[in-house]
């Protein structure tokens, strides 16, 4: 690998220093100096049981001075960003966006990533989505609908409500299936909405927690000028990663608006919806907690309430939730890391989920996050017994309690 | 060790691409250009050298839309000095002008060693690097994977069809067409891109008249159209056998 030269380059022995600097400036960064090395951190990680260095140990080799072992190490690449570590945290050290984003920064700006990221990066930058497909096709998804989306550019008036769709919601052809239901909730509901359509890029939290803070940054501003064009009351958004992004790294950047995830949005209308909610869905249902709605962003209460209106669903709870949550294994990047992961660990987070699904008897895992269909309809291809579980966004089960 | 690569950008299959009305074009309005796959291999092994052996490595490119952003990625990369050709290039030009156009650009830099893609997927008059070398009266050898260099010679892999490759060297100045480079091109961080952005320059060279002889003047281009040639055979397995059967009597191959 090529060495980059700079002042805070691994193997410079006064890389610890500023590195650990540096972390301090980060949102309660402070916290750091209280780090009790308890180690609970480490215990609650999902990978932390094969990680080389686990958030605590990076933690005591820094103080050590000696991090420039922790940057020869792959392991951070194995961290989903899913905040569990920070969750737990006795002394509430910001672990996700300080200890292991910066460290992922380092790496990235060293030019040290794996491989497998950077396809995902460079389709970011080329064509505002990971995916790589044409910006130009952002809202194909949208066609043919019996409810036209509109598109802002194209309507030019102003909406109630500015729906930021998302990249998987975009383009995952399987997700869009979640998107679709969306337009139909909202058109039930009467809501005068509208998207971006090509003018949107992809909200790049994930990227941003895979260390490519400039690309986050570029792809802000792309959509902040996008948004600053038009008239809207209010955002909401069918990603937790986006809501994420609009809620709390955005305002940053100074691009600053309401917004709600859109569990939020229909559990607040929800006398409107209830009445609408005829079709009996006889399955006993369990809802996981997406990262950046639940622990990231404390929505637990809303997609449950969403689920719980639904006429013949049981909602039952996994072994791990609200709080203490799985990860899918797709956030931080985890999305583009899958083969990287899975070299290093022979399993699967989104299977483990998805035998916790099963171990409860659920018929659905309910899902509120466009990584999660995907990831979960693929582990249950893999998971014994898992055959009959079938995965589907709170959106998609809202429309099949509806009359036609 | 004097690099120079020589590079250009390439419509981006991401888009569908249309034909013009003239019927012998690409539309080019719509058309989004991406740096040709395998120039950027050839940038990549033209960094690697340089980390290997010390050196200087220039970046040659027509100008065409998007290219500044190509250029400065590529002194994010490693590359020391970038050079943009000006002229008629927007409306695409054949590997016969480009050649032309660059040999006097890439014979003023006195390079040791000539890297470019060993082809594009928009060489219609066969790829740049053969024609380059001819013009500088240089050896030439395409689909490189790997190259390493010593004094005034070079040893090149150069892959053979059924994974056969041959070690070969090569004496220098050499025009070589890379396949792949020994490592995948790298990724540099979008900061390193923007920090580029300020610090390095774009140096322009104007390129008077573009020769685009030797080429084949193009009749028209056209997307793929469907033959109705294939029949669908039906009936049963005895059916359709005794009907094969008839067919390849009847074309003679029975």
């Amino acid at each position: 690998m090529t060495a980059f030269v700079s002042n805070t380059a691994p193997g410079n022995s006064s890389f610890s220093k500023t590195f650990y600097d540096s972390l301090l400036e980060v949102v309660d960064g402070e916290h750091l100096r209280t780090c009790l090395q308890c180690g609970t951190c480490s215990g609650v990680c999902p990978f932390g049981y094969l990680m080389e260095f686990p958030p605590g140990r990076m933690i005591s080799y820094l103080r050590a001075d000696i991090f420039d072992r922790v940057m020869d190490s792959e392991s951070v690449w194995m961290c989903v960003s899913c905040y569990a570590c920070t969750q737990v945290c006795p002394s509430k050290i910001p672990l996700t966006t300080g200890l292991m984003t910066r460290a992922k920064e380092e790496l990235l700006l060293a030019g040290n990533i794996p491989k497998e990221l950077q396809s995902a990066l460079e389709n970011s930058q080329r064509y505002g989505n990971p995916l790589g497909e044409s910006p130009r096709k952002r809202a194909n998804w949208a066609k043919g609908l019996e409810t036209e989306v509109a598109i802002m550019g194209k309507v030019k008036r102003p909406v109630d409500i500015l729906w930021f769709v998302g990249d998987y919601p975009s383009y995952h052809p399987r997700v869009q299936l979640a998107s679709r239901a969306v337009v139909k909730l909202l058109d039930v509901l009467d809501i005068d909405f509208g998207i971006l359509g090509p003018e949107e890029n992809s909200d790049a939290d994930s990227q941003r927690l895979a260390g490519e803070r400039g690309l986050f940054e570029m792809l802000a501003e792309k959509n902040g000028q996008a948004l600053s064009k038009y008239q809207f009351n209010e955002i909401i958004t069918t990603d937790p990663h986006a809501y994420n992004a609009l809620r709390n790294e955005y305002p940053k950047l100074g691009i600053s608006y309401p917004v709600r995830h859109y569990t939020q949005f229909l559990a607040d209308r929800l006398d409107q919806l209830q009445p609408l909610l005829t079709q009996e869905i006889k399955a006993k249902v369990t809802f996981h907690d997406p990262c950046y709605l639940g622990r990231a962003n404390g929505v637990y209460d809303e997609p449950r309430t969403l689920l719980e209106a639904i006429p013949g669903i049981k909602l039952v709870e996994m072994q791990h939730n609200r709080s203490t949550s799985l990860c899918c294994g797709g956030g931080g990047g985890g999305m583009w890391l899958d083969g990287f992961q899975w070299e290093k660990a022979h399993v699967r987070l989104s299977e483990w989920r998805v035998r916790e699904a099963i171990s409860v008897d659920a018929d659905v895992l309910a899902v509120a996050c466009p990584y999660e269909s995907p990831r979960f309809e693929d582990a249950a291809k893999m998971v014994q017994g898992a055959g009959q579980l079938r995965v589907k966004d709170i959106a998609e089960l809202l429309v099949d309690a509806m009359e036609d | 060790m004097n690099i120079v690569v020589l590079i250009k950008l390439v419509p981006d299959l991401v888009e569908e691409l249309t034909i013009d009305d003239s019927g012998t074009d690409l539309e080019r309005d719509w058309l989004r250009l991406i740096i040709n796959e395998f120039d950027d291999h050839a940038l990549e092994q033209g960094i690697l050298l340089k980390e290997q052996s010390e050196g200087q490595v220039t970046v040659v490119a027509p100008d065409t839309e998007g290219v500044d952003d190509v250029l400065y990625a590529a002194a994010a990369r490693g590359a020391d000095k970038l050079i943009k050709l000006l002229g008629e290039f927007e409306q695409g030009v054949n590997s016969h002008a480009l050649a032309r156009a660059s040999a006097s650009v890439v014979q003023d830099l006195q390079p040791d060693l000539v890297l470019t893609g060993v082809q594009a997927h928009n060489d219609l008059d066969g790829s740049v690097g053969p024609l380059l070398a001819e013009f500088l009266g240089m050896p030439y050898v395409g689909y490189i994977s790997g190259v390493t260099v010593g004094d005034k010679k070079s040893i090149a892999r150069k892959e053979y069809p059924g994974g056969l490759i041959a070690e070969m060297e090569i004496s220098l100045p050499a025009v070589l067409g890379i396949q792949a480079a020994e490592e995948p091109p790298r990724y540099v961080a979008i900061s390193k891109v923007r920090q580029a952005m300020k610090t390095a320059t774009i140096e322009e060279q104007e390129i008077i008249e573009l020769d685009s002889s030797g080429g084949p003047t193009i009749s028209r281009m056209f997307l793929p159209e469907a033959t109705e040639r294939a029949t669908m055979i039906e009936g049963d397995e005895e059916e359709v056998a005794a009907k094969l059967v008839e067919i390849f009597q009847e074309l003679g191959l029975l």
